[in-house]
């Protein structure tokens, strides 16, 4: 029993990580509480069922056949009883799988099933960041931003997803199961959050070299918070009021950053890499891999092959002076 | 029996050595060099030069590091979109700007002379691209540029695409010639 211990440690330690911002046995959403559902059932079904066999298996090793039995002897009786068994034991297992397929089937009609709500986005995958859509009937509301989801809690929201360059897969498991992100087609997912919080996904299809930083946020809160937030997103980056942020973002419009990226209301309209407009006020850059200070902010623009290598955003040259003023700028886009 | 047996040893241990010898990769940069100032080549753009020698030139050597190397292309590619290349080059065919897979190049068609090219702009229409394009990157869409006419190795041009292309891929091009400007391409010659 002693030696077993560290071994029973081991075994139940895993379960430690199974909660908090991403994990898909702390289901928050309807989805995800079937998909959790179904890995319970299916967990105390299928160990119950090993169980049994292990038990069986223990009596039939410690029954020992007499050592001068003819091996070639037959019971009448025990003949019976053997069948009499197996057979159980066959119906047994056609009724588990058939009940479990059964299950399957009806959690897959909860999974696949799309109620009206009154959100849509559309989900971009880049290498290696998400591209976010809001859309909008009045074009005026649409408006893009990166990494970082906001949703109204209890209502559905239709996520629409679309790969740029390879394939990719959208994975919150807090909300809901995975799906692919395909380039050349449409994927749709329906995620919906019964509570307020913050829940972390991940890139879950292999895309490359930072493909395990490529993380997403979805933040959901409640519906006056959630339409705060989309006017000021909708709504243009307000030039700086003191000198120092307006160096900055002269710094920003002169610099390489305009080719890629875009900042609504000034002239930087690339639209390769995420949009700007607010980057303040999203919790995490380069994709939940920093979160979002100026110090971070510095750190990206002059090294981002330190902290991801490979990445597309190149390091661009800027003289010592500039530095300070540009993550100003950059911080204070709220 | 033996010495047959001791044959396929040394046949089976040779076939994986050589094996072996396949396992070596493409070196990949992944920090990017953009951090330092733009590589300094001087290159002329003519082969006439008084006296007996051609013009003097001077080259890092960069060149072979981006148009040999598949990576490197095929982040030019990549960059030759998203910077709209296309919107006067087109896929390479040309438009409002000229076409850049043929054999004609009329500001040198080396990568070094391409480099130049992007970065200072050229009269009628291109932009210089200075300060706006990170060195490497530049270094990048030339090499990509010089793969439309494959005048890049095969085995680092680019495969075939995921949306519909108009030609085959630069890999399958047959290899092309550069004839810089000044001279007139077989391409644009009379039928005799």
């Amino acid at each position: 029993m002693r030696r077993a211990a560290p071994f029973l440690l081991l075994a139940v330690l895993p379960l430690a990580g199974c909660q908090g911002w991403q994990s898909a046995l702390d289901a928050q959403g309807p989805a995800a509480r079937t998909l959790a559902d179904m890995f319970w059932i299916f967990l105390a079904v299928l160990g119950a069922v090993w169980g049994l066999t292990m038990i069986a298996l223990l009596l039939s090793l410690r029954r020992r056949r007499p050592a001068d039995a003819d091996p070639l002897a037959t019971n009448p009786e025990t003949e019976r009883r053997m069948i009499v068994t197996t057979s159980i034991a066959v119906g047994l297992t056609l009724v588990t799988v058939i009940a479990l397929t059964g299950l399957s089937y009806a959690a897959q009609k909860v999974l696949f099933a799309r109620k009206d709500g009154a959100l849509t986005l559309l989900v971009t995958g880049e290498q290696w960041w998400w591209k976010i859509t809001y859309e909008d009937s009045q074009p005026n509301r649409v408006f893009t931003t990166a990494n970082e989801i906001h949703i109204p809690v209890g209502e559905p929201v239709l996520i629409k997803l679309e790969a740029s360059d390879v394939i990719h897969a959208f994975w919150v498991p807090s909300l809901t199961g995975k799906m692919d992100l395909i380039p050349g087609r449409q994927n749709q997912i329906q995620i919906q959050a019964d509570r307020p919080g913050l829940y972390r996904g991940q890139c879950a299809e292999f895309c490359g070299l930072q493909h395990a930083h490529m993380g997403l946020f979805v933040i959901a809160e409640t519906k006056e918070e959630f339409e705060r937030w989309r006017d000021r997103q909708v709504s243009s980056a307000t030039p700086p009021s003191d000198s120092h942020r307006q160096r900055g973002m002269e710094i920003f419009l002169s610099k390489p950053c305009v080719m890629c990226h875009q900042v609504r209301g000034t002239d930087a309209g690339g639209k390769v890499a995420p949009d700007l407009t607010h980057v303040g006020s999203r919790r995490t850059i380069a994709a939940g891999t920093l979160e979002t200070t100026r110090g971070n902010l510095a750190a990206w623009i002059l090294d981002p092959h330190g902290i991801k290598p490979g990445v597309n955003m190149p390091a661009v040259k800027l003289e010592p002076d500039e530095v300070q003023p540009l993550a100003d700028y950059l911080e204070g886009l709220k | 029996m033996c010495s047959s047996s001791l044959k396929a040893v040394a046949a089976s241990i040779l076939l994986t050595a050589l094996a072996l010898a396949a396992c070596q990769r493409e070196e990949r940069e992944f920090r990017s060099k953009s951090m330092a100032d733009e590589t300094e080549e001087k290159v002329s753009l003519v082969p006439l030069s008084p006296g007996p020698s051609g013009p003097a030139e001077q080259r890092s050597g960069t060149a072979k590091t981006y148009e040999e190397n598949a990576y490197q292309i095929a982040q030019g590619q990549r960059l030759y979109a998203w910077f709209n290349c296309n919107g006067c080059h087109g896929n390479g065919g040309g438009g409002s700007g000229p076409p850049l897979m043929d054999d004609m190049w009329t500001y040198g068609g080396q990568i070094e002379h391409i480099v130049q090219s992007i970065r200072e702009g050229r009269p009628n229409g291109m932009p210089s691209f200075r300060g706006k394009v990170p060195d490497e990157q530049i270094w990048e869409i030339a090499a990509y540029v010089r793969s439309m006419g494959r005048n890049v190795p095969k085995a680092a041009a680019p495969g075939r695409r995921d949306d519909m292309s108009p030609g085959p891929a630069e890999q399958r091009r047959p290899p092309g010639q550069v004839i810089d400007g000044g001279q007139i391409p077989p391409s644009a010659q009379m039928p005799q």
